[in-house]
C-alpha cells in the first residue's frame, strides 16, 4: 500500500515537470505602499498631468480622491484642469474615433488597468521605453513591443536605446542579451525616476480598487469577530453533545 | 404568555401543519450520530445559496444588462454604491465557493456511497442541482461583459454551433443574433436572475424532501433505520437533527465564514482564479485574447474538451470533445448503477476502490490545472492520459467494485 501511495504522489507531480514557460520579459517588482498617502497624492498629480489628457478613468470620480487625504477644494484647485465639477467622472475630451486615427488604437481607459495588467507590468512598462526610429511614434517598449503610446515621461527619464550584445555563457555557447542604455539623461536621476513611476503605479493600483484599504480594515474586524464566534459556537456544540456517545 | 402562545400554535396547526413539519424535518428528524467533517457541506451549500440570492438581489438593483453599460455598471457598484464592493465580492466569491462546497459534498457522496440504494433518486436530483448550478455560473459570468465573459461564452456558444445540421440555427435561436451581442446578454441576464434561481431553489427543496424520506447516509454506509428501538421506533444510532446538528452546523458555518471572509476581504481575486485578470478589460468583439481560460471550476471539463484531437468515425474531433465534456458531467448520474460493491462506505471497501478514487481525484486536479494553461503538445498528451483515467474510474467500476476485497460492515455506527 505504501508503494502505491508513493506512486500516486509522484503521479501528482508529473505535470509540474512540464512547467517550462516561454520567453516572457522578466518584470520588475513594483514597490507598492497603499497606505502612503503622500505617495498616492504624488501619483495622482502625475496621473492627471501626464495620463489624463489621452487616457480616461471614466469609472472614477474626482471627489473620491478625498480617500488620499485631500479636500474637495484641494482636488478642484490642483487636480482638475478640465473645468469639470469635483463630483464628475475622470473623462477625456478626446474622441475615441479620432484617437484611433492618431495612435492606431484608442488609448484604453485606466480605471481598472492595474487589475488587468498588474502593478509589476505597469512599473516595468513605464520604465522600459527606448528610442526606435522604425515605429510611428519613434518609441518602442521592451515589455510591450510596438506599443502605440509614445514615451510621455521622456523629459523626466531621458532617452534610452536598446543595445544588443553577444555574450559568452561560460559553457562555450553564445547568446544575445539586450539591455537599455541611457543616451540622454532627463531631469530626474534613475533612482528619482523609479520612485516617480512607483508613486504613479501606487496610485493606479488605488484607482483600480479605491475601496481596497477600507476592505482590509473591515476584514480584520470581521475576522476577529468570527474567531470569537467560532469559540462560542464550539462551546455551544460541546455543551449540547455532552450526552451523545 | 405561555398559554396564549400555545393557543396560537393550536390555531395555526388547525390550519397549517407547522408543528408537525417542524417535528418531521427538524426536532424529530433522526440523523446518524456519527457525521464527520464531510457532512458540513450540504448545509454550507444552502448557506451559499442564500448568500447568492440575497447579494444577487442587491446587485440587480444597480447592474445594467446592456452591452454598452454592463461593464461600467459593475464598476459603478464597486465604487459608487455604498458597500457595493462588498456585495459584489460576496457574490463573486460565493460563486466559486458554491462549487467548492458542492464538489466536496459530491466527493463525500462518492466516498461513503451515498448514491447507493435507496438514495439513487436523491443523487439524481443532486445531479440536476449541479447542472443548474453550472448554467447559473455560466450565465452569471457573462454579465460583467469583460473580455473573459465575452470570449468564454463565445467558446461555449461555438460548441452549440458545432452540432451537425441544426447547430447554427440553434445557436442563432439561443443568442437571438448571429453573434454574441446585447440580445444574448439580455436573455442570459433573465435566465441568471429569474429562471435558473427559481429552478435551483425548487430542486434544492425537492433534494431535501427526498433526503428526509430516505434518511441520511453516514460514514459507515449502514442504514440506521435497520436498527430501531422496539418501543419508541427511533433509530438507535439516530439523534434529532435539532438541536444536535443545528448547533454543530453553526460551528461549520462559522468555520466556513472564516475562509469565505478571508477571501472576500483579503484576496477577492484569489490570484486570478475567482476573478480573472483579463475580465477587467471590457469586452472587445474584435480582439480575441491570446489565451482563453474558463473559471477554475470549469477547467477540468475544458481540458477534456480540448483533449480530443483526432476525427473519429467520420465525426469531427470538436464534436467528440463536446460529447466527452458532456459525458464527463453526465456520467456521475450513473454511479448508483455502476457501483457493484457489497458495501457502501470507503471504510469497508477494498484497495481497488481506494486506488481508483485517488486516481480519479488526481486526474480532476491535473485536468483542472491543465485547463488554465494554453495547450502545448505535452499538455494535450497529459490531458488525454488523465481524461482516460477520469473515465476509467466510472467505466471500470462495475468490474473493480465487484472483485474488490471488502471488509464486513459493522452492525452499529462507529466513531
Amino acid at each position: 500500500m505504501k508503494k502505491i501511495k508513493y506512486i500516486l504522489f509522484v503521479l501528482c507531480l508529473v505535470p509540474l515537470a512540464a512547467l517550462a514557460s516561454g520567453s516572457e520579459v522578466k518584470l520588475d517588482h513594483a514597490p507598492l505602499r497603499p497606505d502612503d498617502k503622500l505617495s498616492l497624492q504624488r501619483g495622482a498629480h502625475t496621473f492627471v498631468n501626464y495620463c489624463l489628457s489621452c487616457h480616461s478613468a471614466e469609472f472614477m470620480r474626482y471627489n473620491r480622491l478625498r480617500d488620499l487625504g485631500l479636500s474637495e477644494n484641494q482636488i478642484s484647485d490642483n487636480l482638475i484642469f478640465t473645468g469639470q465639477k469635483v463630483g464628475e467622472l475622470m473623462t477625456v475630451a478626446m474622441k475615441k474615433k479620432e484617437a484611433k486615427q492618431w495612435f492606431g488604437v484608442a488609448p484604453p481607459d485606466l480605471s481598472v488597468i492595474a487589475r488587468s495588467r498588474g502593478p509589476d507590468w505597469l512599473y516595468t512598462y513605464l520604465r522600459k521605453f527606448y528610442r526606435d526610429e522604425s515605429t510611428a511614434t519613434g518609441w518602442n517598449n521592451v515589455v510591450f513591443d510596438k506599443a502605440a503610446m509614445p514615451h510621455v515621461l521622456y523629459q523626466l527619464q531621458g532617452e534610452q536605446s536598446l543595445v544588443t550584445k553577444t555574450v559568452d555563457d561560460g559553457h562555450g555557447g553564445k547568446h544575445e542579451v539586450s539591455e537599455l542604455k541611457l543616451d540622454k539623461p532627463g531631469t530626474l536621476s534613475k533612482t528619482e525616476y523609479d520612485a516617480y513611476v512607483a508613486d504613479l503605479v501606487n496610485y493606479l493600483v488605488y484607482l483600480g480598487e479605491p475601496a481596497a484599504t477600507k476592505r482590509v480594515q473591515i476584514g480584520i474586524v470581521v475576522m476577529l469577530f468570527l474567531f470569537v464566534m467560532l469559540g462560542l459556537a464550539y462551546a455551544l456544540k460541546h455543551e449540547y453533545w455532552r450526552d451523545i456517545h | 404568555m405561555g398559554k396564549r402562545l400555545e393557543s396560537m400554535m393550536e390555531w395555526i396547526d388547525a390550519r397549517f401543519p407547522l408543528t408537525s413539519t417542524w417535528k418531521a424535518h427538524l426536532s424529530e428528524y433522526y440523523a446518524p450520530k456519527n457525521f464527520n467533517f464531510w457532512y458540513y457541506f450540504g448545509s454550507l451549500a444552502m448557506l451559499v445559496l442564500v448568500n447568492q440570492l440575497l447579494t444577487g438581489i442587491f446587485l440587480t438593483m444597480n447592474y445594467k444588462p446592456d452591452a454598452s453599460m454592463a461593464f461600467a455598471s459593475v464598476e459603478y457598484i464597486m465604487r459608487d454604491v455604498d458597500f457595493g464592493w462588498l456585495i459584489r465580492y460576496m457574490h463573486s466569491t460565493g460563486a466559486s465557493m458554491f462549487f467548492v462546497v458542492v464538489y466536496l459534498h459530491m466527493f463525500r457522496g462518492m466516498m461513503y456511497g451515498s448514491y447507493r440504494k435507496p438514495r439513487e433518486l436523491l443523487w439524481l436530483i443532486g445531479m440536476g442541482i449541479f447542472f443548474v448550478l453550472m448554467m447559473l455560473a455560466f450565465t452569471g459570468y457573462i454579465l460583467p461583459w469583460g473580455q473573459m465573459s465575452y470570449w468564454g461564452a463565445q467558446v461555449i456558444i461555438s460548441m452549440v454551433g458545432a452540432i451537425p445540421v441544426i447547430g447554427q440555427t440553434l445557436s442563432n435561436w439561443i443568442l437571438g443574433d448571429f453573434m454574441l451581442s446585447d440580445a444574448a446578454l439580455n436573455r442570459f441576464f433573465a435566465y441568471h436572475v429569474v429562471t435558473l434561481p427559481v429552478l435551483l431553489v425548487t430542486l434544492v427543496f425537492v433534494h431535501i424532501i427526498a433526503l428526509h424520506e430516505v434518511g441520511s447516509n453516514n460514514p459507515d454506509g449502514i442504514e440506521i433505520k435497520a436498527n430501531k428501538d422496539p418501543i419508541t421506533h427511533i433509530p438507535v444510532d439516530g439523534i434529532p437533527f435539532h438541536p444536535y446538528y443545528s448547533v454543530k452546523d453553526i460551528v461549520g458555518v462559522v468555520g466556513f465564514l472564516i475562509v469565505f471572509c478571508g477571501i472576500i476581504f483579503f484576496m477577492p481575486e484569489m490570484g486570478g482564479y475567482f476573478l480573472e485578470y483579463n475580465n477587467f478589460i471590457p469586452a472587445n468583439t474584435l480582439q480575441t485574447p491570446d489565451h482563453i481560460a474558463p473559471v477554475w471550476y470549469f477547467t477540468p471539463y475544458y481540458s477534456m474538451l480540448r483533449a480530443v484531437t483526432v476525427n473519429f468515425l467520420w465525426v469531427d474531433a470538436k464534436i467528440w470533445g463536446i460529447v466527452l465534456m458532456g459525458g464527463s458531467v453526465a456520467i456521475f448520474a450513473l454511479l448508483p448503477w455502476l457501483d457493484r460493491s457489497p458495501v457502501k462506505s470507503i471504510r469497508y471497501k477494498g484497495p481497488y476502490f481506494k486506488i481508483a478514487l485517488t486516481l480519479f481525484v488526481i486526474s480532476v486536479f491535473v485536468l483542472g490545472w491543465l485547463g488554465t494553461k494554453s495547450p502545448t503538445p505535452l499538455y494535450t498528451l497529459l490531458a488525454q492520459i488523465f481524461t482516460v483515467i477520469y473515465f476509467a474510474f466510472f467505466v471500470l467500476m462495475p468490474w473493480y467494485s465487484k472483485i474488490d476485497k471488502t471488509k464486513p460492515e459493522p452492525k452499529r455506527v462507529t466513531g
